[in-house]
Parts: structure tokens; C-alpha cells; sequence
């Protein structure tokens, strides 16, 4: 249906000019392609971020673009909140970039989508990017059906911030192991009169639930990703800590919109947890005072009964099928997989390299505070493969913050989460039980 | 009652409303001259400590407010003349041409008001993408090139026009083109103005469609920028006023200048049903 | 002559935007909204599937829809009375003989209007913010608690609606002054001469005489208010607890977030079925209130 087989790029109009020629788009469509000009000449790869990265790579760039002087990088940034979206307006609307930063939970919706260019013959051929130095389950969640569609760029696992010296003045001196003794270490640092709370959950965001559920040995989705799970004992595990850190007041119920600037109010004892990413080591080094930085660490994730389980999240770089510059994308895939450009990104931001390699050098690697991290990493698991994860995760936290607002029960709320997942997994059902030979979504 | 307290009383409301009308608007005004951080404070300062132009040097040189800046301006001057151009003419015609179902189709029109523009939306998206106009100014644009109620508004106007001149010039011989040319649009100036700044401001304003068709923020619109910015940078609030400032001063400029033919149209458009 | 001709001439070029985007889109909602056109299926058209009236079936067995119905015509039912109240009361004191400097203040009242909803919907998020907001700081002058404006699910509706009325009521107090500026003085000096008061004035002049006005601002406030978005949108994002979700919320997220078009497009034909049906019972029922004719 596309005119004249034209790509859509072709339709940038640039100026106000073009406009007065848009009598013609309506009057007389099929002429419409005559009104842009075609943008094949300029070798300019469009490469969208997510969040804070397109700020810290723009950094990165003049490095390669100095190395590769034909190609042009032209970055992008989504806000966080809105990138999964955007993602999939570009992909509905037809109009992608060249390639994409891209949260390794949402790869499976892009491969269903048959938005995302196979990479393995790609990666056969490099001499940058060897998959024995990632870490598996990072590198894992790249692979759909057997095929590889994205090179990991950053690992995010969610841990505990914590502040040492406020738990070593209510007689803790190391992070907890297990679930009973993070809640007593909760209950010591809550106190309702002074306004300060163990930990700081915003209600909605789901990844900090999501962290506790995957510590349970339950699947999230059952049958092959066609039903939803939540009803399992597991889960109803997580779910129960989780609200019970509400009910008893070791968490405010706020959403993050209303926590404002959590940064300063860990500096001054608000919270004495914070169960969040890599990037906030930064944050943290930037916005509290100097004489505050020996009073903070991290710490993985206590299991519910032993050491636990990081969420394997993180951001992958992927080439989507419609690229006009796959060469040109994939030399910069490269350039950013390099151990030592690696380092450099995780100076300028805390973003986590995915590789061993890039761990072994730079300050990185004598960082206390990522130490953690780095033992998370090899304890982390992925969250579902389907692409309907994303919304089953909100719609997970939708009914879990009613559940917080005492609304519903532990019972009704997993009752609730499953309902919804079920129908939103109905599409997929059908799918997967009338494979059709052409459907591509079908993996 | 006394009258010297019902004059008190009568200003005195119409002081105060236009207190809490204007407060918002000075208040980010002078937000957006304070240094990041300064509002967050306690009791929230009234104005500047040391005014800075800080957050608009901000906003143009980091965060791209000046493309969308130029984006709306672009955008709404191009639907403002291109709608300008199609409501007139078939206003006019409504008005003045005769042929054969015309009443019956422009209450058909009338009739369309009632379907609120977002059931369109759907679709239109799905259109779009198939001509190839997602994410270009193009898909702001197009559908935005005639309003019922801009048709409307002409129509109502263009009724006042003796239809003895439009004879007079047809025995003349003058062709309908020139007519309209002409005859017509010199005395339709007024609803012109009105209209155009209607037209500009809807569009400037426009948020729910800029929002759905335009993806690559190369292309955002003002509202879509903030919008969008806003949810990045919501702690900094002086950020966001400066970003307000922008965003309103152009349309509020344009009202003040334009006052009167805004003032006219609104009421021409809804009183004279 | 061909003064026809002439005619579809200058007509064709509004006629074609409208209809091609505008009637056809309206036209291929209501068959999307028969399918289950979403994701997958833009990936792929065999994907799709003629799903009858299902889509309309499982909304209105999802609780999502009935609240964000409930909280749209929560907005409707208290937003539209208030803000009409707040107009017609600024008209008439902007009509009142004893009002001074009316040039600026129909100008200070009406600017509001002008505003691009989404930037003074980010001051507004900043005035009402319970810390450091200025409501909440003037609030404690008088001896109130702070209120978390935005953040309660009980108060954010209530803080939109405020919103929407600041933001919109300058648009019909320009309407009412005009209808008011347009009733015979002579009415009340009768009145007056009968020694009637300033509110039986009200009551039996000025309210009748504004009859079709007040019907006719009234059905265009009702459908401009059960299409509210933007204000959510960027002062709540829809929470907290979804308190804030209206029918066109649920209708973009499950668009333009989720991509599920076809139920979407059965939440838009849904809403436009209500907005219809409460338009038309405001028309009936003023018809038989009154004998005077619509507007």
C-alpha cells in the first residue's frame, strides 16, 4: 500500500515551504511523494535511547564518528515513562530508527512484532562481541526461538541501597540474607511519629514487586506463557511481604511522581532502603554531600530464605528490520560492546557493562559499591518471555496497589492479576493454538 | 442594598477573581526566572531571589525547545491558512451558491459535530500510516485542513452579503472565481481575522492528535515537548515554568493583540445558532 | 448556469478533507471496533479476527470501564454545574452598571482560555503540590491540614475539576455577557417599579431571558467535559489508583499505549453513544420544561 513503494522517510517535510505544496497531498495523493525529497544521500543513523543514556552517549559519539567520518549519529531520547509506547507507535505508525536501545523485557514483543533484524550472522562474524564473556542470563533473554535479536548494552538488576550507619545504630551490622530478617531490620528503621520508613516501594512502579516475585521458585506465567500464575503459593508469598511492608508502615504508599526527590530524602533518613538499579551508585555519588558517601552501600537482594534472586533486566541495542544503515548500526553495536568504551559509559553514568570483560578493568573493577552487583549479576533471572509482559507487569501493579490500599485481599488481588492476564493472553492463546503458516508472531 | 456596598462588593469579587484568573500565569512567570531549586521551598517564594534566564538558556540550547518552538509556529501558520483557504470557500458557498441538497448537507455537517473527534482517531492513525504521513508535520496537518465549525462560522457571516451585489457582478460578466475573489472575500475580512486566530490558537494548543502522530520528537509540537519533558524533569519545577512561559506567552500575545475579533467570533459562533 | 458546478467546486476541498479524515475514519471505527485489530495484527493481517460485538461485551464486563465511566461523569456532573456557575456569576457582575474597569477585567477572566491546557496543567501540578505548593501553603495560614491534592485518590478528581473550571470558565462568561448585554433594560426598570428584589430579578427576568443560551452552553459544556485527557494526562497520568482514568484515557491507553484498536475504538463508540444519549435527554427535557425553542 505504500505509494510508489517509497519509504515513508521520503516525507519529512522540513520546512514551512513544503507545507504550501500540501494542497496537493489531499487533492491529488498519489503525487504526495513528489513533495519530499528523498534523504538516501545523507548517511545518518537514527538511534533512539531511553531515558538518561542518550545524555551520557552523546559523550561517547565524537569518538566514532571521528573513527567512522561517512556515518552521522543522530540520537533520540524517549522519556522512560513513555519509551514503551513510543516503541510501539513507531513500529504501528512505520516510522523506526535505524536501531534502538531496547529493555531486554520488551524484546519479545518486538520479535513477535517482526520489527527486530536477526543478529547471529553478525555476531558470527565479529571480533568485539563474544557471547562467552556475557553474562548467560543477560545474554539469554536476546535469544527468542532460538535466534538472536540484540546485543546486551547495560545490565539493570534491582538491589538494596541501604544506609550502613542507620542500621548499624539499631544493631545490624551487615544487610539482611533472608526475607524475616530484612522485616525486622524494616520494623527497627520505620517510625510512624517521625515520618521515616525502612524502605521506599513507589506503588507504581512494578519492577520492585516484580524483584520479590522472582525470588520465588513459581513461575510467573504457566502452560507455556498462556495463563497467568499469580495465583501459585509463591507468588502469594511475595505479594504478602510486599503489602505487609505497607500495612505495617515500613514503606509510605506513594507513587514516585509524589516522592518527589527520593535522592536527598535517603541522605537525610527517610528511608533507610532503596530498592532500586546501577544508575542511582551515580545519582547518589552526585546529590548526596561528600561527608554522607561512607554511610551508603548496596547490597543484593535477601531471598526469602537464603541469598536471592535479581530480576536479569537490563537494555540490549537492536537493529530494527526496516533500517536504511544495518552496516552502520551494527559497527556502532560494536563500538559500544568494546570493554574499555564500556568503562567509559559506566563513568560517565553507572550503567553496568554486560560483559566479564569490562569488569575486569577500570574503576569498575575496585568500585565497593558495584560490588554487589556484580554477584548479583550471576543470580539473576528473566522475567517471561511473551510480548504481552509489559502490560501484564502494569496490570500486576495496578491491582497490587489496591491491594496496598487495603482494597483487596492477597486472595482477590492474585485472583484479579490472573483474570486480566488471562485475557490479555487470549490473543496469544489463539495464536499459539492455529499456528498459520505466514503468522509471523508465532514463535 | 446600599448601593456604594454592592459597588464595593461587585469589585471587589471581580478583584479577586481576576487575582486567582492571572495568579498562575504571573506566578510561573516569575518561577521561571528563579535558580533550579528555588521554588522548593518553604514558605514558596514570591519572586526571584536573583533572577536568571538560566532555565530558558536551558531549555533552547539542551533540551530542544527552540525546534518546537519553530515546529508550532510552522504548524499552525501552515493549518491556519490552508484552513483558512477550504472553510471559506465552502462557508461561502453554503452561504451564497445554490445547489441542489444544500441545506440538507450542511445540516448533515451540523449533524457530525456531535461525534467527538477521538472516535476518528483510530483510524485516522491507521490511514495515515498507509499514505505515509505518521511522524510528519504532514499528519498534523492534513486533518486539521477544514473544521465544520470554521464552515459553520463563515457560513453565519457570509449570509450578510447582499445577494444583489453577487447579481450585479454576474451580470457584469465576472466569472465566480473573481467574484469571490473579489466581491466576497473583502467583505468577509473581519470573519477572516477571527477565524485565523481561531484556527492558530486550536491549533497551538492541540495536544490529544499532535501526541498520537508524531513520534519523533524532531517533529513535537510545544504542548507534546512539555508534556514530555514534564514527565522527565518533574522535580524541576522552574524548568517546567520556563518551558510554560514559551509554550503560552505566544497565544496569550496573540489574544491580547487580536482581543476584539476573537471576542466577535466566539460569540458569532455559538449565540447565533 | 453551471452556478452549481461552481458551487461543488469550492465546496470539494473542505468536503474531501472532512470526509476523507474525518466520515470515513468515524465510519471504519465502527468496523474496528467489530474486530480485534491489534498488535498482531498490524504485524500481520491474518492475525485479525471478526469478533462480532465482544468487544463491547468485555468492556462493559471490566471494571476499568465502568469507573473510568464514573469518573468521567463524576468530572461531567460536578465540573459542568460549577464551571457554568462560575461563568454566568463573573458575567453578571461583569454586566452589573457598577462595575468598574471592565475592559480589563473581562480580559484578566477570559485569559485562562487562550492557555495551552498542557502548560498550565504543569503549574498546576506545581501550585497543588502537598509540599511545597502554594494551595497547601495558604491552606495552613488558615489553620488546615495540607491536603495531597494530586496524590489522594479522593482529592484528584476534585483538583482537576478545579482545574477545569479555572481553566475554562472565561469561554462561557463571554457567551452569558452577551446574552445578557442583549435583554431590554426596560424589563428590570419595570421590575424595579414593582419594587421587585435584585434575585427575583434574577429569577424571572434575567434566567428566562438567557433560556436558550444557558441550554445551548450548557449541552456544548456537557460534551466538551466528557472528553476530558490532556488534564489527567499530564497532572496525574491517570492515578493515583486510577481515580483520574477517564472513558477517553482508557480509550488512548488501550489505543495508543497497548495498540488493542479494535476495543478502543468500541470505548470511543461507547462514549459517543453516552455523549449522545445525554445531549439528547438534556434537549428533550428542556423542550418540556420550557415551550421556548432550542437554540
Amino acid at each position: 500500500m505504500n505509494l510508489g513503494g517509497r519509504p515513508h522517510r521520503s516525507l519529512h517535510l522540513r520546512s514551512i515551504r513544503c507545507g504550501l505544496r500540501l494542497a496537493c497531498v489531499f487533492l491529488c495523493a498519489p503525487l504526495i511523494s513528489g513533495c519530499g525529497h528523498a534523504s538516501a544521500e545523507n548517511h545518518e543513523l537514527t538511534f533512539w535511547t531511553i531515558g538518561r543514556e542518550g545524555e551520557a552517549i552523546i559523550k561517547l559519539l565524537p569518538d566514532f564518528e571521528r573513527a567512522h567520518p561517512d556515518i552521522h549519529v543522530n540520537v533520540q531520547q524517549l522519556p522512560m515513562s513513555a519509551a514503551h509506547q513510543k516503541l510501539l507507535t513507531a513500529f504501528a505508525g512505520g516510522s523506526m530508527p535505524d536501531m534502538t536501545q531496547l529493555g531486554n523485557t520488551w524484546l519479545p514483543e518486538m520479535v513477535a512484532l517482526d520489527a527486530l533484524e536477526p543478529l547471529q550472522p553478525l555476531v558470527d562474524h565479529s571480533t568485539v562481541i563474544k557471547p562467552d564473556d556475557y553474562f548467560a542470563s543477560i545474554w539469554a533473554t536476546n535469544v527468542v526461538g532460538g535466534k538472536l535479536y540484540g546485543v546486551p548494552w547495560y545490565v539493570d538488576t534491582r538491589l538494596l541501597f541501604y544506609r550502613k550507619d542507620l542500621l548499624k545504630a539499631a544493631g545490624f551490622d551487615a544487610p539482611p540474607r533472608d526475607w524475616a530478617e530484612w522485616r525486622r531490620m524494616l520494623a527497627a528503621l520505620s517510625d510512624l511519629q517521625q515520618h521515616t520508613y525502612g524502605i521506599l516501594l513507589p506503588t507504581n512502579e512494578y519492577e520492585q514487586l516484580m524483584s520479590l516475585a522472582l525470588q520465588e521458585p513459581d513461575p510467573l506465567l504457566r502452560d507455556g506463557g498462556r495463563y497467568g500464575n499469580f495465583e501459585s503459593t509463591g507468588f502469594k508469598r511475595a505479594l504478602t511481604f510486599y503489602v505487609d511492608t505497607f500495612r505495617l508502615h515500613q514503606a509510605p504508599p506513594i507513587t514516585n511522581v509524589e516522592a518527589g526527590n527520593p535522592w536527598s530524602e535517603f541522605g537525610r533518613g527517610v528511608y533507610a532502603f532503596y530498592l532500586s538499579g546501577p544508575w542511582n551508585i551515580g545519582e547518589f555519588r552526585k546529590r548526596l554531600p561528600a561527608a554522607q558517601q561512607d554511610d551508603w552501600s548496596t547490597a543484593p537482594l535477601p531471598g526469602p530464605d537464603d541469598a536471592g534472586i535479581g530480576a536479569a533486566g537490563g537494555s540490549s541495542l537492536v537493529i530494527f528490520r526496516t533500517a536504511k544503515h544495518k552496516d552502520a548500526a551494527w559497527q556502532l553495536i560494536e563500538y559500544l560492546s568494546q570493554p574499555q568504551v564500556q568503562q567509559r559509559f559506566y563513568d560517565l553514568l553507572g550503567d553496568m557493562p554486560p560483559r566479564r570483560a569490562s569488569w575486569a578493568g577500570g574503576s569498575l573493577h575496585d568500585d565497593p559499591k558495584a560490588r554487589a552487583f556484580r554477584e548479583q549479576l550471576e543470580r539473576v533471572r528473566p522475567t517471561p518471555a511473551v510480548p504481552e509482559w509489559e502490560r501484564i507487569a502494569n496490570e500486576m501493579q495496578l491491582v497490587a496497589a489496591q491491594a496496598i490500599a487495603g482494597e483487596l485481599t492477597i486472595d482477590q488481588a492474585t485472583t484479579e492479576m490472573d483474570r486480566r492476564t488471562d485475557r490479555i493472553l487470549e490473543k496469544r492463546r489463539w495464536i499459539l493454538d492455529h499456528t498459520h503458516p505466514s503468522a509471523e508472531a508465532n514463535r | 442594598m446600599n448601593p456604594r456596598l454592592a459597588k464595593a462588593l461587585i469589585n471587589g469579587l471581580l478583584i479577586g477573581g481576576a487575582v486567582v484568573a492571572l495568579f498562575p500565569l504571573l506566578w510561573m512567570l516569575s518561577v521561571s526566572f528563579m535558580q533550579p531549586g528555588e521554588a522548593s521551598a518553604l514558605p514558596p517564594p514570591l519572586l526571584p531571589a536573583h533572577a536568571t534566564l538560566g532555565n530558558y538558556r536551558e531549555l533552547f540550547v539542551h533540551a530542544g525547545m527552540g525546534r518546537y518552538l519553530l515546529n508550532s509556529l510552522a504548524v499552525s501558520s501552515v493549518i491556519t491558512a490552508l484552513s483558512l483557504a477550504f472553510n471559506l470557500m465552502a462557508g461561502y458557498a453554503f452561504a451564497k451558491l445554490r445547489f441542489a441538497g444544500r441545506e440538507r448537507l450542511f445540516q448533515a455537517l451540523i449533524g457530525a459535530l456531535v461525534i467527538p473527534a477521538q472516535v476518528a482517531m483510530l483510524p485516522l492513525f491507521l490511514l495515515l500510516k498507509y499514505i505515509g504521513l505518521v511522524n510528519s508535520y504532514a499528519g498534523v496537518i492534513v486533518p486539521a485542513m477544514a473544521t465544520v465549525f470554521g464552515i459553520f462560522l463563515v457560513r453565519q457571516y457570509a449570509r450578510g452579503i447582499p445577494d444583489e451585489l453577487l447579481e450585479a457582478a454576474r451580470i457584469d460578466g465576472a466569472g465566480e472565481w473573481r467574484i469571490f475573489g473579489q466581491i466576497v472575500l473583502p467583505l468577509l475580512k473581519p470573519i477572516m481575522v477571527t477565524l485565523a486566530i481561531f484556527s492558530f490558537l486550536a491549533a497551538w494548543n492541540d495536544f490529544m492528535w499532535p501526541l498520537i502522530v508524531l513520534t519523533g520528537q524532531e517533529h513535537y509540537t510545544l504542548p507534546i515537548g512539555l508534556a514530555s519533558l514534564a514527565r522527565e524533569h518533574a522535580q524541576d519545577s522552574e524548568l517546567m515554568m520556563a518551558g510554560s512561559v514559551i509554550t503560552v506567552l505566544p497565544v496569550i500575545v496573540l489574544f491580547l493583540a487580536m482581543q476584539r475579533y476573537y471576542l466577535e467570533g466566539l460569540l458569532l459562533g455559538s449565540v447565533k445558532g | 448556469m453551471n452556478s452549481s458546478r461552481t458551487a461543488w467546486l469550492f465546496l470539494t476541498p473542505a468536503l474531501l478533507v472532512l470526509g476523507v479524515f474525518f466520515l470515513l475514519p468515524v465510519i471504519a471505527a465502527l468496523v474496528l471496533s467489530l474486530t480485534d485489530y491489534d498488535l498482531y495484527a498490524l504485524a500481520n493481517i491474518h492475525n485479525l479476527r471478526f469478533v462480532a460485538l465482544q468487544n463491547y461485551w468485555a468492556l462493559l464486563h471490566q471494571p476499568l470501564f465502568w469507573s473510568a465511566l464514573g469518573h468521567t461523569v463524576y468530572f461531567v456532573a460536578v465540573g459542568v454545574p460549577l464551571s457554568m456557575g462560575t461563568s454566568l456569576g463573573a458575567a453578571l457582575l461583569l454586566n452589573s452598571p457598577l462595575a468598574r474597569c471592565k475592559p480589563f477585567f473581562r480580559t484578566a477572566l477570559f485569559a485562562p482560555v487562550v492557555t495551552t491546557v498542557v502548560a498550565v496543567a504543569v503549574i498546576w501540578r506545581y501550585l497543588f503540590n502537598t509540599k511545597y505548593g502554594m494551595a497547601n501553603f495558604v491552606l495552613g495560614h488558615l489553620g488546615i491540614h495540607p491536603v495531597d491534592w494530586l496524590g489522594d485518590p479522593h482529592w484528584a478528581m476534585p483538583t482537576i475539576i478545579l482545574f477545569a473550571v479555572w481553566k475554562n470558565f472565561g469561554y462561557n462568561m463571554i457567551i452569558f455577557l452577551a446574552g445578557l448585554q442583549a435583554i431590554p433594560l426596560d424589563l428590570y426598570e419595570a421590575a424595579r417599579i414593582d419594587g421587585a428584589s435584585a434575585w427575583r430579578q434574577f429569577r424571572h427576568i434575567t434566567l428566562p431571558m438567557l433560556g436558550p443560551t444557558l441550554l445551548m452552553v450548557s449541552i456544548l459544556t456537557v460534551s466538551g467535559y466528557f472528553q476530558l485527557f490532556a488534564e489527567p494526562y499530564v497532572m496525574t497520568e491517570g492515578g493515583p489508583l486510577q481515580s483520574t482514568t477517564s472513558v477517553l484515557y482508557l480509550m488512548y491507553d488501550e489505543g495508543f499505549k497497548w495498540w488493542n484498536l479494535g476495543s478502543a475504538s468500541a470505548v470511543a463508540f461507547l462514549l459517543f453513544l453516552i455523549m449522545f444519549a445525554v445531549t439528547a435527554l438534556m434537549l428533550k427535557l428542556a423542550r418540556r420544561g420550557h415551550d421556548g425553542e432550542p437554540a
